[in-house]
């Protein structure tokens, strides 16, 4: 092909969803085989990998993130529906989750308001700025949540979403060794804790130790984002004479 | 697979339709799933379809982020100048709330259980 050939055939595909999305599966597998072939080390995320290949790419065709989202959607999309499957694994630990309910509710109230409140002040004492404040707020849940809380109480959205995804990589990559000094041993506290504060990239990487992790983390990230839902915009305008 | 797909869309569809019917501050999705919790409660069953069907869903969550995260490129001037707070308040934030969560619930559950073997001793004295 000649160059003219050539760049004209990148211009039809770069206008097609089928880039940003090939591009997605390509950079996740083999994000994912660097993780495993690297023996499932944290420093080997497959999200934080993916990501990182995705901008460079993005970045070194002078792609708009826009035109790549076009074709992104459709995974981004799956979302949705994988939420809806996480009743599965619920459904199957029902009889746990139900013997441990006053203990379950005691830890998300104290967790989901420490991950909340903490980043908000210690964000505010590091000179952070309010909108940047106020999008930190809802980073500990999932997504769609965090982004609709992010909107209702003056945040960015789209920041919302990045910090979010930051947030699940650092818990994700991190819950293992924090649980490890704190001697916590037990599957199914583990997975409550990392679900809570690291949504659906926590309880992914969960569900790779036990399926009893995975559906209490699944379950604490049901909650938290119910929780933070419902109360973060009530609450909000009483803290916000002490962060704004 | 199409079977389980087909149901998890129709719940999500159900989810969306209350949301908006009652204007509730949740995802769909969120409540798309509560009533499939509650479907599968009062059938008492999953069936293989859909137990396959969100396994293989489930099993690459993580690639499902991706195309968010990527949005970093939208927001990298304010990351860059505000790295410092940003970086801090998400690492700490992170590990506090997940100490929290667990050594909470590691201490209600060792209390219910010291409560269950005293309750346990004093029925057989």
């Amino acid at each position: 092909m000649n160059p003219q050939a050539i760049s004209e055939t990148w211009v039809y595909l770069s206008a097609s969803p089928l880039i940003g999305l090939t591009l997605t599966l390509l950079a996740y597998q083999f994000a994912f085989w660097l993780y495993q072939r690297s023996g499932h080390r944290a420093w080997a995320n497959p999200v934080l990998i993916a990501i990182l290949l995705i901008t460079l790419f993005l970045w070194a065709t002078q792609t708009p993130y826009t035109r790549y989202f076009e074709g992104a959607q459709f995974v981004h999309f799956l979302l949705g529906p994988a939420t809806v499957a996480l009743a599965v694994p619920l459904f199957a630990q029902w009889k746990r989750l139900r013997r441990m309910a006053l203990p379950l509710i005691v830890a998300l109230l104290a967790g989901s308001a420490t991950a909340a409140v903490s980043a908000m002040f210690i964000a505010k004492a590091l000179g952070a700025t309010s909108a940047t404040v106020l999008s930190l707020a809802p980073k500990s849940v999932t997504t769609p949540i965090a982004m609709g809380v992010a909107e209702k109480i003056g945040g960015i959205a789209s920041l919302t979403a990045v910090l979010v995804i930051i947030t699940g990589i650092v818990g994700a990559m991190g819950f293992p060794s924090l649980f490890r000094w704190l001697g916590i041993r037990d599957h199914a506290t583990q997975g409550f804790s990392v679900g809570l504060a690291a949504h659906g990239l926590g309880t992914a990487r969960a569900f790779m130790f036990s399926e009893e992790m995975g559906a209490f983390s699944a379950l604490a990230m049901g909650l938290n984002g119910l929780l933070t839902a419902l109360l973060l915009p009530i609450l909000l305008p009483l803290l916000k004479p002490l962060l704004l | 697979m199409i079977h389980a797909l087909s149901l998890l869309l129709i719940y999500q569809l159900a989810g969306e339709l209350i949301v908006r019917a009652f204007a509730l501050p949740i995802p769909g999705p969120v409540i798309g799933m509560a009533l499939l919790f509650l479907t599968l409660l009062a059938r008492g069953r999953v069936g293989e379809d859909l137990r396959n069907g969100a396994s293989a869903l489930l099993q690459h969550l993580s690639l499902l982020f991706i195309p968010a995260g990527a949005g970093v490129m939208l927001h990298l001037q304010r990351i860059e100048s505000e790295w410092l707070p940003i970086t801090v308040a998400l690492i700490v934030s992170t590990f506090a709330g997940m100490a929290v969560t667990g050594l909470v619930l590691r201490t209600m559950i060792r209390r219910a259980a010291d409560k269950l073997t005293h309750e346990t001793e004093r029925d057989q004295a």
